[in-house]
């Protein structure tokens, strides 16, 4: 039997994805009623997607509309079936693929605790202020940096922190939003 | 106008305005207050079940039989979780219901009340939307939109969720405004894009070796969109197939149907499936019954597929040309597309194919071995359709052998006259889905083709049919088996029937005497039509006793793992040996 063949654990052999996975970033603009925030991971989880990273607030409080930021790694012909899937629900009004469109501009904003004293402490500084780190508190042997910009900046700065005294992080996830003068 | 009434009362105006005529349902303590605004009202009947899954099935039989939307009244906690089953199969096979539940006060929500449990979380993921409403003034706008949300785009169930408390709430009731409730952010398109419908045609027009593959969504779009399917194939002289979910939108006495395709359809559909060069999906969703093996799917198509939910396109099956639109506006274009294109009959262009589908259809794959002695179950049905079908008859079934039994040997000329749980394949849906038929057409035949492993898991609402006068007729094709189970022990695990035979059964003479129903047994082939005159003649509900061969299997069949072509036929002699090792480890 052909390799590619393979038993899927369902009730017929189904073809594997041969497509490469990828990170996609979705917006989706939704009600800000209670439960959405379930129903759209209750999707994900019901569905076997992966979510990498979700953010959401509400944005235009008059409509009480929210926009949900969704980073979600799959096939490309899986991404299509996510957003036809996210389409579907009631309290969604439009969904996005940013990455898709090709012009998604994205941000993250992280929080980073580092303890250190002498040496170590000076380079510390350093490092934020060539990344654009903002000091938001500082004790004698601590620091909480402020640090925008895309994840995989943030991603580098916590790596050059670890030696450095590194003790937590918080992260936001990502958010987008389209470049040019169109909106959502 | 906003006019002043309790929660409980809007409720049931809210029902009377979008045109309930019959609830489903079973009281408890959380909704009661609704119990009391039903007990004041004239115009609604209720119908009381035995158990919350027999009203969510007897709600879907109506609903399906009607084309209206079904409702449930269900109370709080396991009145809620009894109807999970029957929302979820609701959810598989499109059929519109509004559920109402009720919940515990507002101020106990969260606390482990008695008789509490998170509805709209355990609901989310088996309806196509759901509510829980803790403002009376919010009430009966969600009640409007629950109904708009269940029968349009894709249909399915809603579920609202209303705590006591606002059930005797003093709020304002207003009538939704013309039943068209424009919401903000559902729309679901009901139009084909005209180009796409075009370049369809223009195929159409190509198509030497073309298939029509319908579904259930041909019959959920209503009348029309089977009759523009019945015009379209009459136009173009396509042979006709249909999912288990589709049958009666396709005459079956007309000479271009194939019968039902999938895992247990005729030789001459699937094989037409395969080989076809232009497929035509109308409202059907590339189910993996249908498809078997993915990458050996008719592998030398162009394939359209029509479908009102944008979801269903491409999930299983890459087509080339999508139509997103309603069944019956697509149809109708396309009829007048295809007659602005042409006027002459395609019936030349056609024929090598029609010949190549004679070839198959003379396999004549729903032939069985019948016997003196014993009833086969396809002989059984035979049987009862011959006996009743000049009648104004409706069928129901359970899931298993005899589901598909049912499906090749009665034949529907109409839809809505067939109801049974395709997607989910829930055993016991037939029994209750009867009596909700039998409550939308009275005077009506209704049949449930049971099995009396299915039967049992919702016997008891032969009690509900009792009580209401309903003479539905439960047909058991009785083998003593879970038959399907068995078969596919017989066929991928060695003969090893782990628990699919029943060592105990009901006498079910007796069970539906102790009911107050009719029974009567028939194990003699020779005395069955009279038998089945007998259960036909009866004012009663009867539970018919029909013992048929233990061991019979349903064929053709096509195996796990195996494309349409490599289907079992009933006298293939070494069927152990068509089922490669890959094939038995699949469920």
């Amino acid at each position: 039997m052909n390799a590619k063949f393979q038993p899927t654990g369902s009730a017929y052999f189904i073809v594997p994805d041969t497509q490469n996975p990828e990170q996609h970033i979705l917006s989706v603009i939704v009600d800000n009623e209670p439960g959405i925030l379930a129903r759209i991971a209750g999707l994900f989880s019901g569905r076997g997607y992966n979510i990498d990273s979700l953010t959401v607030s509400e944005t235009e409080h008059e409509k009480h509309l929210s926009r949900i930021t969704i980073a979600v790694t799959a096939t490309p012909k899986m991404h299509m079936q996510i957003r036809m899937q996210l389409d579907r629900l009631v309290p969604v009004h439009r969904v996005l693929d940013l990455t898709a469109e090709g012009n998604g501009l994205e941000r993250e904003l992280a929080l980073v605790k580092v303890a250190g004293k002498g040496e170590n402490r000076v380079e510390t500084l350093r490092l934020a202020e060539a990344f654009r780190a903002q000091v938001v508190d500082a004790t004698t042997d601590s620091f909480v940096f402020e640090i925008t910009g895309k994840s995989s900046k943030i991603e580098q700065f916590i790596t050059l922190m670890q030696p450095l005294g590194l003790v937590e992080v918080v992260r936001t996830g990502r958010t987008a939003i389209s470049r040019g003068p169109e909106g959502m | 106008m906003a006019e002043q009434m309790t929660g409980a009362e809007i409720v049931i105006q809210a029902l009377k305005d979008n045109g309930v005529e019959h609830i489903f349902g079973y009281p408890g303590g959380a909704v009661l207050p609704i119990y009391d605004a039903l007990f004041q009202t004239e115009g609604i009947e209720h119908i009381l079940v035995r158990h919350e899954q027999g009203a969510t099935h007897a709600a879907e039989g109506y609903a399906r039989s009607t084309g209206k939307c079904g409702l449930v009244l269900v109370t709080s906690g396991p009145g809620a979780t009894n109807a999970v089953t029957g929302l979820t199969d609701a959810l598989l096979d499109s059929v519109p219901l509004v559920c109402i539940t009720g919940q515990v006060p507002t101020s106990l929500i969260g606390s482990d009340a008695f008789q509490e449990c998170d509805t709209v979380g355990i609901t989310r993921n088996c309806t196509k939307h759901n509510y829980l409403v803790k403002d009376v003034n919010d009430l009966a706008r969600v009640l409007h939109e629950a109904f708009y949300v269940a029968t349009t785009g894709r249909p399915g169930p809603v579920v609202v969720d209303i705590p006591k408390d606002v059930q005797f709430a003093l709020g304002n009731y207003k009538k939704s405004a013309n039943g068209a409730t424009q919401h903000a952010s559902y729309r679901p398109q009901t139009e084909g894009d005209s180009a796409a419908i075009e370049a369809a045609v223009d195929l159409m027009l190509k198509a030497e070796k073309p298939v029509f593959y319908t579904g259930g969504g041909v019959v959920n779009s209503g009348p029309e969109a089977c009759e523009h399917l019945r015009e379209l194939a009459a136009l173009t002289g396509f042979p006709v197939t249909s999912t288990l979910m589709g049958l009666g939108a396709f005459p079956a006495n007309n000479n271009q149907w194939l019968g039902m395709l999938g895992m247990h359809g005729t030789y001459e559909a699937n094989l037409a499936m395969h080989d076809c060069d232009l497929m035509i999906n109308i409202g059907a969703r590339f189910d993996d019954r249908i498809t078997g093996r993915i990458d050996g799917f008719s592998p030398n198509s162009m394939k359209i597929h029509v479908d009102i939910d944008p979801s269903s396109i491409n999930k299983n099956i890459t087509v080339d040309i999508p139509i997103v639109g309603d069944c019956a506006s697509v149809l109708e274009e396309m009829v007048r597309v295809w007659r602005t294109k042409t006027n002459t009959s395609r019936e030349d262009a056609l024929k090598p194919w029609w010949k190549q589908i004679e070839d198959w259809r003379s396999v004549k794959s729903l032939s069985f071995k019948n016997s003196d002695t014993v009833i086969k179950p396809q002989y059984a049905v035979q049987r009862l359709y011959e006996a009743v079908k000049d009648r104004d008859v409706y069928i129901t079934t359970e899931v298993g052998q005899h589901q598909m039994w049912a499906a090749q040997h009665f034949h529907f000329n109409e839809p809505k006259r067939w109801m049974t749980s395709g997607g989910l394949g829930t055993m016991g849906y037939g029994l209750p889905a009867a009596v909700g038929v039998q409550v939308a057409h009275r005077d009506a035949l209704v049949i449930d083709i049971a099995g009396e492993a299915s039967v049992q898991m919702t016997m008891q609402e032969m009690s509900t049919a009792v009580q209401y006068g309903l003479p539905i007729k439960i047909f058991i094709l009785n083998n003593e088996y879970m038959g399907m189970v068995r078969q596919w022990q017989e066929l991928l695990h060695g003969g090893r029937y782990s628990q699919s035979y029943s060592e105990s059964l009901p006498d079910f003479v007796k069970l539906a005497e102790a009911y107050g129903g009719k029974g009567i047994r028939c194990s003699d082939p020779k005395e069955l039509d009279d038998a089945i005159a007998e259960m036909i003649d009866s004012d009663l509900p009867v539970i018919f006793d029909c013992v048929v061969d233990k061991v019979e299997n349903c064929f053709p069949m096509i195996p796990s793992g195996k494309a349409h072509n490599e289907i079992i036929l009933p006298d293939t002699a070494d069927i152990g040996s068509i089922i490669d090792d890959k094939g038995k480890v699949l469920v």
